[in-house]
């Protein structure tokens, strides 16, 4: 082969092999998506999705999902979006700098090492495990989650639109609120929505904090069960039908988070994004 | 009205006290796990981290964390080796040669592969890929290669080499986002000039666009080791869950644990207050003094690239 | 149909040869994506000479460039219609490998490009180290040659090893040329590549163009028409993505036939 076809040969190949990178990448998520809905779509029945364990259903794990991601989301969002307006709007100080290095720094920690934690301060503390403890743990991780895009979104909205406001004599917390916040609304909204979907497929924070349960939730001192925690709990069972309902929640925990992450890429590519 | 209480100032105040958010639950948990540890730091010392036995029966408590950090560092080496090079692949294809078309489906699906939990990675993985992974790669490799010591002992698929695989897919979405970044980050002209001395694509960006942007994809692969470090649910189900010295990954078929997983299986049959919990804890604090070292160093080389280059990332 | 091609390739050889005509461009249109950045360029650049194309900012030059040596299909969203001919033959035809043309028809930016992850030496033998040219007295000679046929050789020869970004901006240029020359093309084009020089560096390179003629054909491209007038030997002027007119420098200067050339001329507009 000549020099030059040895080249051309090259270029080629590197095309193909990387076209197989790609392919090879994709491959696990269709087969991971074919086998969620082929084992898991022969449990979906309204006595699945709302019974108890007892009946055969994980009614309680979609409960405490639920339950959950509405605690985490009280507590985190509003601290999550706070920290990333400061950061991006008053954010050129050495404070803010060193601010911003930690919320990224908190976005690499290890999940479990979240929950053991979480499972040290509230748990012992409170001398029980609770619901709140896992809200609590999942909150640790949205809050810098929803602080960065929060700042990100929020750097997006130009200049101008903030000096209007400011020119108008309103005041900055206010031109915050009312103009730059509005002007960013979809961003924030993608940036919360994906955290969220994020958190709640979440499993080792819970492990240690709200345990899993067989039934609905029964107070802020006691166990609670969750979707992922189902999924946990019934694939390492031997029972061969309770490993299909196990299959049977992981295709409810993903229609969840897919269609959170799907959807709010459709609507945010609807919008014009700035 | 007072002006040091006016709206503007109180808000300011508000909002810069509760940014201390991220770096309180910092604290919290820095203090919090070194506490915990403390006994068992106290009472093994060094051996904590050198040795090998693990024994929570009261009395003959030993703990030794060694083999699952090696665990640890086995799975996400392996993650490395076979998660970098897909992720260069398709970073290239993405930034250098896909047609425009077909760039942001194809980067999307990748993307999707980020939002699957690790639970259900490790639901398929305990139930589909194990199997695949048994018959296609382990079982050839036990026959023809057996003698290599990393291929002895007879395989069945709950293994650092299966966890290793697993985390390599799920690492992928994010070294080949970062990845594209960098290559994206190369300036044109770099590229027009390897051109107009007769270079084929290819050519281009192997001697020329992966050469400049080598310290954004050193540190994005730092990013990817990272990610697998602190990687837990997947692992848990596919690593085989031996405990102490039958935990050290000398074959790459054998079943073992990573820091991570212990924590995971153990913590909850550990009583509050005794020796054993305290070396879970330790195994904690050990596990996040190391992601956090990683993800420290990326950090620095990713946003030095990336700032540096004048890339599409603030 | 194909024996009607063939005499039409024979016959441009023919003409090219007769008139000593390096490269022709017929008929060449060219696009960013829905604008028309050129129209129905017929021009010839003779061998062996300096071609200097002027005309104001966004006429299309900088295009038709690197038409000539398909520079320009690297631009996403680009298309190019019409033929560019190199020694009679068409570089747009199907069977023709764009690689093979830029090694035949070199090209120097309007800012200096040298590799900045390669020393001197290797930036100059970076085209021949594709080619399959291995480290040795060969490669070393041909890097001497180009650095000396460049005038960069007895500023750079002690520091061959530096980076190539590590000299001054008049230098990486200089150096820039000597990677191109390495190859020993046919044609080099330069796209305004004093542009980003201070004088004296500029001073150099136009010293340089006029030299290399002997050995290549020289197309430039310039704004400044008293570097036009400087350095070449022939002259096109486009306005707006068409060739107005093309003939000696001396003539275009002195007499030119179109108003807009008198008006780009003396300066009414640019």
């Amino acid at each position: 082969m000549t020099s030059y076809a040895y080249r051309k040969f090259k270029d080629k190949l590197f095309f193909v092999l990387s076209l197989g990178c790609v392919i090879i990448a994709v491959l696990p998520l269709t087969s991971i998506l074919f086998e969620v809905i082929a084992r898991g779509a022969s449990q979906l029945s309204i006595r699945f999705i709302t019974q108890a364990e007892s009946a055969g259903g994980i009614g309680q794990a979609i409960q405490g999902t639920l339950i959950l991601i509405g605690l985490t989301g009280l507590m985190g969002i509003p601290l999550g979006v706070m920290s990333g307006i400061y950061l991006a709007e008053y954010g050129n100080n050495k404070y803010a700098a060193s601010m911003r290095m930690f919320n990224d720094v908190l976005t690499e920690f290890p999940s479990i090492v979240v929950g053991i934690t979480v499972t040290l301060v509230v748990v012992l503390t409170l001398g029980y495990y609770s619901p709140l403890a896992g809200a609590i743990a999942l909150s640790f991780m949205l809050i810098p989650l929803v602080a960065r895009t929060t700042e990100e979104s929020l750097k997006l909205v130009p200049n101008s639109i903030r000096e209007a406001s400011l020119a108008l004599g309103v005041p900055r917390w206010r031109t915050i609120v009312s103009v730059v916040l509005p002007d960013a609304k979809s961003g924030l909204l993608t940036g919360i929505l994906l955290a969220v979907a994020r958190i709640a497929g979440e499993t080792a924070p819970l492990i240690t904090t709200i345990v899993g349960s067989p039934y609905f939730f029964q107070g802020f001192n006691q166990w609670m069960d969750a979707l992922p925690l189902r999924i946990f709990r019934d694939a390492t069972q031997p029972d061969p039908k309770v490993q299909a309902q196990g299959w049977g929640a992981a295709l409810i925990l993903i229609l969840i988070v897919l269609s959170l992450n799907i959807g709010v890429r459709l609507a945010s590519r609807g919008r014009l994004r700035r | 009205m007072n002006p040091r209480l006016s709206g503007d100032n109180l808000f300011r105040i508000l909002a810069a006290t509760l940014t201390a958010s991220a770096a309180v639950i910092l604290a919290v948990t820095g203090y919090t796990l070194f506490k915990g540890s403390l006994p068992v730091l106290q009472r093994f010392g060094l051996y904590f981290f050198t040795g090998t036995q693990w024994n929570p029966v009261l009395g003959k408590e030993i703990f030794g964390a060694l083999p699952y950090l090696l665990g640890t560092l086995v799975t996400s080496g392996i993650a490395l080796l076979i998660g970098v090079p897909l992720s260069l692949g398709i970073a290239i294809f993405l930034a250098e040669m896909a047609p425009r078309t077909v760039r942001v489906p194809i980067s999307y699906l990748v993307e999707l592969l980020a939002a699957v939990p690790s639970i259900i990675y490790g639901l398929w993985g305990l139930f589909v890929f194990r199997f695949w992974i048994l018959d296609y790669i382990e079982a050839p490799l036990s026959t023809y290669l057996g003698w290599v010591p990393m291929f002895s002992g007879t395989p069945f698929g709950l293994d650092v080499l299966t966890a290793g695989i697993i985390l390599a897919i799920m690492i992928t979405p994010t070294v080949s986002s970062v990845s594209r970044e960098v290559i994206q980050a190369v300036p044109n002209s770099i590229r027009e000039g390897a051109y107009s001395i007769g270079a084929t694509k290819w050519e281009v960006i192997r001697n020329w666009v992966l050469s400049y942007g080598r310290s954004g994809l050193f540190g994005a692969v730092i990013l990817g080791l990272g990610r697998a470090v602190g990687e837990t649910m997947a692992v848990t189900m596919l690593i085989g869950n031996t405990s102490g010295a039958a935990a050290i990954p000398t074959s790459l078929f054998k079943g073992s644990q990573t820091m991570s997983s212990l924590i995971a299986s153990g913590f909850m049959e550990a009583t509050p207050g005794s020796l054993e919990y305290s070396a879970y804890i330790g195994v904690g604090l050990l596990l996040l003094l190391l992601s956090l070292s990683i993800n420290a160093i990326a950090q620095v080389m990713v946003t030095r690239v990336l700032k540096v280059k004048g890339g599409a990332v603030e | 149909m194909k024996g009607r091609a063939d005499k039409e390739e024979a016959l441009n050889t023919q003409n090219s040869l007769l008139t000593s005509e390096k490269m022709q461009s017929i008929g060449l249109n060219a696009w960013f994506g829905a604008k028309q950045a050129l129209k129905n360029i017929n021009l010839s650049i003779r061998a062996n000479f300096v071609t200097a194309i002027i005309g104001p900012s966004g006429c299309g030059k900088s295009t038709f460039v690197r038409c000539l040596n398909r520079m320009h299909e690297l631009v996403p969203g680009s298309k190019v219609s019409g033929q560019v001919l190199l020694d009679g033959r068409d570089v747009y035809a199907k069977e023709v490998d764009p690689v093979l043309i830029r090694r035949r028809v070199g090209m120097v930016f309007q800012k200096p490009n040298p590799f900045p992850t390669m020393s001197i030496y290797d930036n100059v033998g970076a085209g021949l180290r594709l080619t399959g040219l291995k480290k040795g007295k060969n490669l070393d000679e041909i890097v001497k040659r180009s650095l000396e046929q460049a005038t960069l050789w007895d500023e750079v020869k002690d520091d061959l090893k530096k980076p190539g970004t590590s000299i001054s901006g008049g230098q990486q240029q200089r150096l820039c040329i000597a990677r191109a020359i390495a190859l020993q093309p046919e044609v080099i084009l330069m796209d305004e590549p004093c542009s980003a020089l201070d004088p004296v560096a500029t001073a150099k390179i136009e010293e340089l163009i006029v030299s290399l003629k002997r050995d290549y054909t020289v197309v430039v491209v310039t704004h400044n028409m008293q570097q036009a007038a400087r350095v070449s030997d022939f002259t096109a002027f486009l306005y707006l993505g068409e060739l107005v007119e093309y003939g000696s420098t001396k003539d275009m200067f002195e007499n030119p036939t179109s108003e807009i050339t008198e008006k780009y001329i003396t300066g009414k507009f640019g």
